[in-house]
């Protein structure tokens, strides 16, 4: 399989690999031409055990959220053998997250690029793009801009919470309907119509690309040992949203100003969208990484930041977005579609400063309850949300109960 | 330890199946309760449950009578 582009571009140039934090956003435009400008032609195709041995070196995880080592899901589908197949994830369910549909505007080439070195290493027969239909026309146009992407093929998917699990995009796939299913067997042994399937959020292709490009040592040039790289998060503010790339292991302050917020005027941060966990103003120096966030029992998630503005009240918002939550249950797991609702309906009614002292207690009951019980993580990124609402913000929770609000001074 | 708690099999539910039959839970009292709304519950939660060697049948027997066929027993072999 030819990995050429165009040659006129290629020949005597000399690409000089990014060296500041822009670098999946790198690339003056999101043409095929500013593409090989910025980042050179996709290198030539490599073995798979040495594109998985220069993704273990890299040191990359997966970035749609689960922050899976990426070369041990390679590795994987490679043990699986030939003639699988290999799907670029950007379906983007969390309704907060901008960062996969700003990648696929303003660097659709990096994720081609990524889907066909992987998909060539692994000796793929079936390449997809998954992605939400704001995206389809960049993806495409990208795609008809070059000769070697001819077999992707691009696949749309709605825009609902669950979609972008993996088994959801191999049901969007199969039979149009992008909710989870049942895995008792792992994807990279059955996926889509049975054959080992390896599922890849974009943005992880588009790093992919460029670490098979510049090596893993210029990959670890950024970021931290347990955090090397960059990451793309969304910044969520009340008024709207902004992509930021920072180096991992950035502080949490940092990106938030970057992101146009300042620090001073935040309460609280849901770090890792709505399955995340909230973090307090006073730990806003706290560093972006598994490591970091750790001790606040946070991840990077997706690199969602959603603010919490000072004045506002953070169980109030909780509640709103528990009652989302359980609305986008795809209702096929009985623990998932009455768990969730009923845990709404209590949270709902903390929010609003019911004074049923007993409601906290239920509230963890039915966390236990709904956790590890389903198809998805859907049940257990909710709960999550949950209990760090009521240990983040228990002295609102104290004040609730006597039908007070310390924050919306009420 | 207790002599026979070591799990050998794992009972999977498949949650997007299970229909809060129930009779899974009959078959099973050693292992799984009954939830708020009628689906079963492990010990320990979650939907791969532990089989000891001695309930091994039992939970062969759940497997062929659940009514939607959402159980499943992948025994060390598979």
């Amino acid at each position: 399989m030819t990995m050429a582009s165009a040659p006129a571009v290629r020949d005597g140039f000399d690409v000089i690999p990014p060296s500041g934090t822009a670098r999946l956003l790198a690339a003056d435009g999101p043409s095929h031409v500013a593409h090989l400008a910025g980042f050179g032609p996709m290198p030539s195709g490599r073995g798979v055990d040495a594109v998985i041995a220069e993704l273990d070196m890299a040191g990359i995880a997966g970035r749609g959220g689960a922050a899976f080592p990426t070369w041990r899901k390679v590795a994987a589908a490679a043990q699986s053998g030939r003639g699988g197949v290999v799907i670029g994830n950007g379906s983007e369910g969390e309704p907060l997250s901008a960062k996969d549909a700003t990648l696929l505007h303003t660097a659709p080439h990096l994720v081609l690029d990524g889907l066909l070195l992987v998909a060539a290493a692994l000796g793929a027969d079936e390449i997809d793009l998954v992605t939400t239909s704001a995206q389809l026309a960049p993806v495409r146009r990208a795609i008809d801009e070059r000769r070697d992407a001819g077999r992707i093929r691009v696949r749309e998917t709605q825009d609902r919470f669950v979609a972008g699990e993996a088994s959801a995009v191999v049901n969007a796939i199969e039979r149009a309907r992008p909710i989870p299913r049942d895995h008792a067997v792992r994807l990279t042994v059955s996926g889509v119509r049975s054959r080992p399937t390896l599922v890849l959020n974009v943005e992880t292709l588009a790093h992919i690309a460029l670490v098979l490009r510049f090596g893993a040592e210029w990959f670890r040039s950024l970021g931290t040992p347990d955090d090397p790289g960059t990451r793309l998060f969304t910044v969520a503010r009340p008024d709207g949203r902004l992509v930021v790339e920072a180096a991992g292991g950035t502080p949490l302050s940092t990106v938030l100003r970057a992101g146009g917020v300042d620090p001073a005027t935040v309460r609280a941060v849901l770090v890792g969208g709505y399955h995340g966990t909230w973090i307090t103003a006073d730990a806003l120096d706290t560093p972006l990484s598994p490591g970091g966030l750790a001790a606040f029992g946070a991840s990077p998630g997706a690199g969602i930041l959603m603010v919490l503005p000072r004045g506002e009240c953070g169980l109030a918002r909780t509640a709103q977005i528990t009652g989302y939550l359980a609305e986008q249950s795809a209702g096929q797991c009985g623990p998932c579609a009455n768990g969730l609702p009923a845990i709404a309906e209590a949270m709902g009614r903390v929010g609003r400063r019911d004074r049923d002292t007993s409601l906290p207690r239920r509230i963890r009951e039915l966390t236990t309850l709904v956790s590890g019980r389903g198809a998805c993580h859907h049940p257990d990124g909710t709960a999550r949300m949950v209990l760090s609402a009521l240990e983040t913000f228990e002295h609102d929770l104290r004040a609730h109960a006597v039908g007070l609000c310390q924050e919306t001074a009420r | 330890m207790n002599a026979p708690t070591r799990a050998v099999s794992v009972l999977h539910v498949d949650w997007t199946r299970c229909d809060a039959r129930g009779s899974c839970t009959e078959l099973l009292p050693e292992l799984l309760r009954t939830d708020p709304w009628g689906y079963p519950l492990a010990a320990g939660g979650g939907s791969d449950v532990g089989v000891p060697a001695h309930l091994e049948a039992a939970a062969r027997d759940a497997v062929g009578l659940c009514p939607v066929l959402a159980l499943r027993l992948i025994t060390p072999a598979d």
